[in-house]
């Protein structure tokens, strides 16, 4: 096992150093602006390390249900093995869609959900603040006149 | 066509202490003003050089040129943009043929950059290459958006945005000799031909995207048809916006014309990426579709397809998701290192999320009825 700081520790630090000290003292605005990007991507890093492993087990649980799969009763695998397993079942998820299995209303609307829930854990990780304003529970409104008109649900 | 003008370390710059490349501006001065005493027979000289921007495919350049005798003495203050080898993607205009779009959309009376020279040549520069009017402005989104500065243009770049627009579509491809221009095989509609063309991108990524591939479907559905393919800019949008405190100075980076349906040109502008945090106002963060939709007709005489522009809405949803996802490909494939490709990648979920809630709109729409 390794010394403290942990892996999210160190990230924590990095990211800290990057964004406070470093992106600071840069003068050139391209750069900094990189650095900032930098940063950001430490901040995912982090927030990867606390949520990945259980985001794949809930996404492999859906996944099983939408394909018509047996549920898994074993204990939920190494990240590795689970990353591996659920990236096969996206993968026969997407086949499936291609070859028109899910265009009937009564498969298209199961599969929309588990996409939409799939796609907000991604925005968990990668942009929390994107997916408070935007997501499922969030804080933006039913937006009137939109593209087609208005109403529907938000 | 003169001979040995530089030597091939020209290409090379020097990089300093943090890192960044200085950029030199005797890397391109001397090829530079070899080839404008070569295309005017005029005593040029290039006074200043100052990389804008530079990435694997291409850079840009500022330049003061200084054209002397026999035109006698005049300062012309251009951009240079050249091509290096490598694309940032597939569909991308080579830079000889950027210049005839923006020669056609210029003439056309659209607010693009006044084009002066294109050059084949590579031995002037190593690359083809062309030059511009340089536009002073701000193109940047979400200073747009949010400062002060720009409060009097955002009130009027909505309605300029669909002038322009409107412009740009009425172009005669034909005429201005833009046949070449990537289209649709005859036959098949835009919609269905870009569909086609977005299924491989995303087969090519090979990696598992169900939204995007749920998108594909949806949108395989309801293609709406085009009644006469016309030029379309391609990335038109806050961003490729040259603004001032008065308003659009020019519309810039030609590099994605292509012809095709100008609906997919007057949804791009109104995804919700484009609208830099001020999500309300559709158009850009700026302002609300009628009125931007009310200046585009009156200009083109045509009425806006609402239902027409809510698919390709989608569509473009869809197609910046994979663009984010191939941009960050460049990155992990050693093509072009860099952390702002790199996080792209990590920023395709925000396009796949508004396309699914798009989506999900329009099937609730749908479901409760024309009366809802």
């Amino acid at each position: 096992m390794q010394d403290r700081p942990t892996a999210a520790e160190l990230l924590d630090a990095t990211r800290d150093f990057v964004q406070g000290e470093v992106a600071a003292a840069v003068e050139e605005r391209r750069l900094r602006f990189r650095a900032l990007i930098a940063a950001n991507l430490l901040a995912i890093v982090e927030r990867e390390e606390a949520l990945g492993h259980g985001q794949l087990a809930a996404e492999q649980v859906r996944l099983m249900e939408l394909l018509g799969h047996r549920r898994p009763t074993d204990p939920v695998p190494r990240s590795e093995q689970l990353g591996a397993e659920v990236a096969a079942l996206s993968a026969e998820l997407c086949r499936r869609i291609r070859s028109g299995e899910f265009d009937t209303p009564g498969r298209f609307e199961p599969a929309l959900a588990h996409c939409r829930s799939t796609v907000e854990e991604k925005l968990a990780i990668a942009n929390p603040k994107y997916l408070a304003k935007f997501g499922s529970n969030g804080a933006a409104e039913a937006e009137p006149g939109g593209g087609g008109g208005g109403g529907g649900a938000s | 066509m003169p001979a040995g003008v530089f030597s091939g370390s020209s290409m090379t710059t020097e990089v300093n202490a943090l890192g960044q490349r200085s950029a030199e501006s005797h890397e391109i001065t001397p090829g530079l003003e070899a080839f404008l005493r070569a295309a005017t027979g005029s005593d040029a000289r290039v006074t200043s050089a100052t990389r804008l921007a530079g990435g694997a495919s291409r850079d840009s350049w500022a330049v003061d040129v200084e054209m002397g005798a026999p035109e006698g003495p005049s300062t012309l203050e251009l951009v240079l943009r050249r091509d290096l080898g490598g694309k940032i993607r597939p569909d991308a205009l080579e830079r000889v043929e950027e210049f005839a779009v923006l020669e056609a959309a210029h003439d056309a009376g659209v607010m693009a950059p006044r084009p002066f020279w294109v050059c084949a040549d590579p031995s002037y520069l190593e690359r083809p290459f062309f030059l511009m009017q340089r536009v002073e402005g701000e193109a940047v989104g979400r200073r747009l958006v949010r400062d002060d500065a720009f409060a009097a243009a955002r009130e009027v770049l909505p309605r300029q945005m669909g002038e322009q627009l409107a412009r740009i579509h009425s172009v005669d491809y034909r005429a201005a000799g833009l046949g070449f221009l990537e289209a649709p095989p005859a036959g098949v509609s835009p919609a269905v031909h870009v569909l086609g063309q977005l299924t491989e991108r995303l087969d090519e990524i090979a990696e598992p995207h169900p939204a995007l591939e749920l998108g594909i479907t949806y949108l395989a559905q309801d293609p709406p048809p085009c009644d006469q393919i016309c030029l379309v800019h391609g990335d038109f949008r806050v961003g490729n916006l040259q603004v001032g405190p008065e308003g659009l100075r020019a519309v810039i980076d030609w590099e994605f014309a292509h012809l095709g349906d100008p609906s997919e040109d007057v949804a791009w502008p109104c995804l919700r990426d484009w609208r830099f945090g001020n999500d309300s106002a559709h158009v850009g963060g700026m302002g609300d579709r009628a009125e931007y939709y009310a200046a585009y007709s009156e200009v083109s005489g045509r009425e806006v397809d609402p239902a027409a522009v809510a698919w390709w809405e989608m569509e473009g949803n869809l197609a910046w998701a994979i663009g984010c996802l191939q941009q960050a490909r460049r990155h992990t494939s050693g093509e072009e290192p860099s952390v702002e490709l790199a996080s792209l990648g990590r920023r395709a979920c925000e396009m796949e999320l508004e396309l699914l809630d798009l989506i999900g709109r329009a099937e609730a729409q749908a479901t409760a009825g024309p009366q809802a």
